[in-house]
């Protein structure tokens, strides 16, 4: 459930982004909204991931 | 007039074993899927049936569609051994090479695909919270929704298209490949740097899609060496005099419910239009294999890509064209064999998709995933400095597909759904009303007992007396609700179902 609220979070501020904002922000990466996510990403990343990366071998399939 | 077009997701997910020291993917692919059954049995949700083993009688996976198999070609192995699993929703849940790996039941059109495969997700989710609880300590199972490891390893999503034997192969391979090659700019998932090898991240830091660097070939039968764009393999699970199943090992595993909507709703119409000799834009690469990888790792998607005739065209410019085309063709034929009334709403959809990815594709990172993920990785690029070959933007990358709901960074996006969240759950248990899939699963779950095996185009039932009975489904179509529902409704037990059958 907590998923769920947090999936509401985002578009909130989206939706009073208008048409013409968007269009403006092409060349900006970093747009409304993102910096919290940002944060919630941070609190569940792996916190070495370098060690993570490493360690992340697969067998090829199919 | 193009056929009724049948369609299923095959998904293979990458395996993580935490906490123990020695981990074995196979053991732990096992272990997931175990546990997942175990958890049904105890809890009573789900017959036990869903231990009913796959009957490996009708497959031929080394039977090649252009009639013949090339020499030294490596036929696929299958391992009989490993756990392989019958589903009451009508899928197929199996442990393949190293990986665990999801067959969705099969569906009508793009949307009921779309709810299957997120339906497989929840069982998967489901699994790995069964295998933390039966595994204890600080024992955890991982699975990833990715197609890489980022060190040259590749894993499928396969798509799965029920075509008329009529058309001939050739015709499939000249179109679709047009389709496949520039499609990936809506179904990439996106990757961190590049797997061809010598190819470093300060020439590719990102591209569109995790599978491009894996094919080598045009066509061919093989599908874990020298991967082919247009896979050969001719096992229809159906009529073969009738049938064939494009069996499409070129595209990734998408987390976006649209996503996997839209790729597998224009395949459909694209499909249906190679059926009837309308596939508009007559044109071919110069060189597939390098436009595929071109494309991919185009994060512009202006790079022109030579053709056959000398001229050049964008990926873009290429969907646009096929665009005017599935509009005419629909207008013209109507949607009966491109996925039923569902294609009109692709159709629009794909459209805009195309219109916005040409316009100002970062409008798109609520819906396309190498968007989202690249419109992430930027903003941890800029925010804390990083170069592209730094690992957590590697881990961000792995960790978008991570399939635990709290750890997710794709669920924390708020992406854009497809699916009624309790039309998914409902899923994992019920089979698609519209497809043979609902006799398969509604057998298990009304006579647990009766059956030995299962697979895609027969059951085989144990009525307690010998011998063994096997009931062909040849046609995918059939044994739909409309077809059996009733028949079911009043035969109380298997060899009431058989006689009736059989009478």
């Amino acid at each position: 459930m907590a998923e769920q609220e947090k999936r509401t979070a985002p578009t909130t501020k989206a939706d009073q982004t208008t048409e013409t904002t968007k269009a403006k922000a092409k060349d900006t990466s970093l747009a409304d909204g993102l910096d919290d996510i940002l944060d919630e990403i941070d609190e569940v990343l792996e916190t070495n991931a370098e060690e993570f990366v490493k360690s992340y071998v697969q067998k090829g399939g199919e | 007039m193009a056929s009724t077009k049948v369609v299923g997701l095959e998904t293979e997910y990458g395996i993580v074993h935490r906490g123990i020291d020695e981990p074995n993917p196979i053991t732990a692919s096992s272990l997931l899927i175990n546990a997942y059954l175990s958890r049904c049995e105890a809890t009573g949700r789900r017959p036990a049936t869903q231990r009913v083993s796959w009957d490996f009688e009708d497959e031929s996976p080394s039977v090649d569609a252009r009639g013949f198999t090339p020499l030294g070609a490596r036929p696929p192995e299958i391992e009989t051994h490993l756990v392989n699993a019958v589903l009451t929703n009508g899928a197929r849940y199996y442990v393949d090479h190293a990986h665990p790996e999801m067959s969705t039941p099969e569906c009508l059109d793009a949307r009921t695909a779309v709810r299957y495969d997120r339906a497989g997700e929840l069982v998967v989710i489901e699994s790995m919270d069964a295998a933390k609880e039966l595994l204890g300590g600080n024992q955890e199972l991982i699975a990833y929704k990715n197609n890489s490891d980022g060190k040259g390893n590749s894993y499928g999503t396969h798509e799965n298209y029920l075509m008329d034997r009529a058309t001939p192969f050739s015709h499939i391979v000249a179109n679709a490949t047009v389709h496949f090659v520039t499609r990936q700019i809506f179904i990439g998932a996106g990757k961190v740097g590049c797997e061809i090898p010598g190819t470093g991240s300060d020439v590719v830091p990102y591209q569109i899609t995790q599978r491009a660097d894996f094919f080598e070939e045009e066509v061919g039968l093989e599908t874990t060496l020298k991967r082919p764009i247009i896979n050969t393999r001719d096992e229809p699970h159906a009529d073969a005099q009738k049938y064939r199943r494009l069996h499409v090992i070129v595209g990734d595993a998408n987390m976006s419910e649209f996503a996997t909507w839209l790729k597998v709703g224009s395949t459909l119409i694209v499909l249906a239009m190679i059926e009837d000799g309308a596939f508009a834009p007559e044109l071919a690469f110069r060189a597939p294999v390098q436009a595929l990888r071109n494309v991919s790792h185009d994060i512009t998607m202006a790079n022109p890509i030579r053709l056959h005739d000398g001229t050049t065209a964008t990926a873009i410019e290429i969907q646009a064209a096929i665009i005017e085309a599935a509009d005419a063709y629909l207008n013209r034929y109507g949607a009966e064999g491109a996925g039923g009334p569902d294609a009109f709403d692709v159709l629009a959809a794909w459209r805009e998709t195309v219109e916005t990815l040409e316009r100002n594709p970062v409008e798109l990172a609520d819906r396309i995933d190498w968007i989202a993920k690249k419109k992430l990785l930027d903003a941890y690029r800029e925010r804390d400095d990083l170069s592209w070959d730094d690992a957590r933007l590697r881990a961000l990358d792995l960790q978008y597909h991570d399939m635990r709901p709290e750890r997710s960074v794709f669920n924390k996006l708020g992406m854009h759904t497809m699916v009624d969240h309790d039309l998914a759950v409902a899923g994992a248990d019920e089979p698609p009303q519209d497809t043979r899939a609902y006799f398969r699963g509604e057998c298990l779950r009304r006579y647990p007992d009766s059956i030995v095996a299962a697979n895609w185009d027969s059951m085989v039932f144990d009525t307690g007396e010998p011998p063994l009975r096997r009931v062909p489904m040849m046609e995918p179509t059939r044994g739909s609700a409309a077809h059996v529902a009733r028949l079911l409704d009043g035969c109380e037990t298997v060899s009431d179902l058989l006689n009736r059958l059989e009478s």
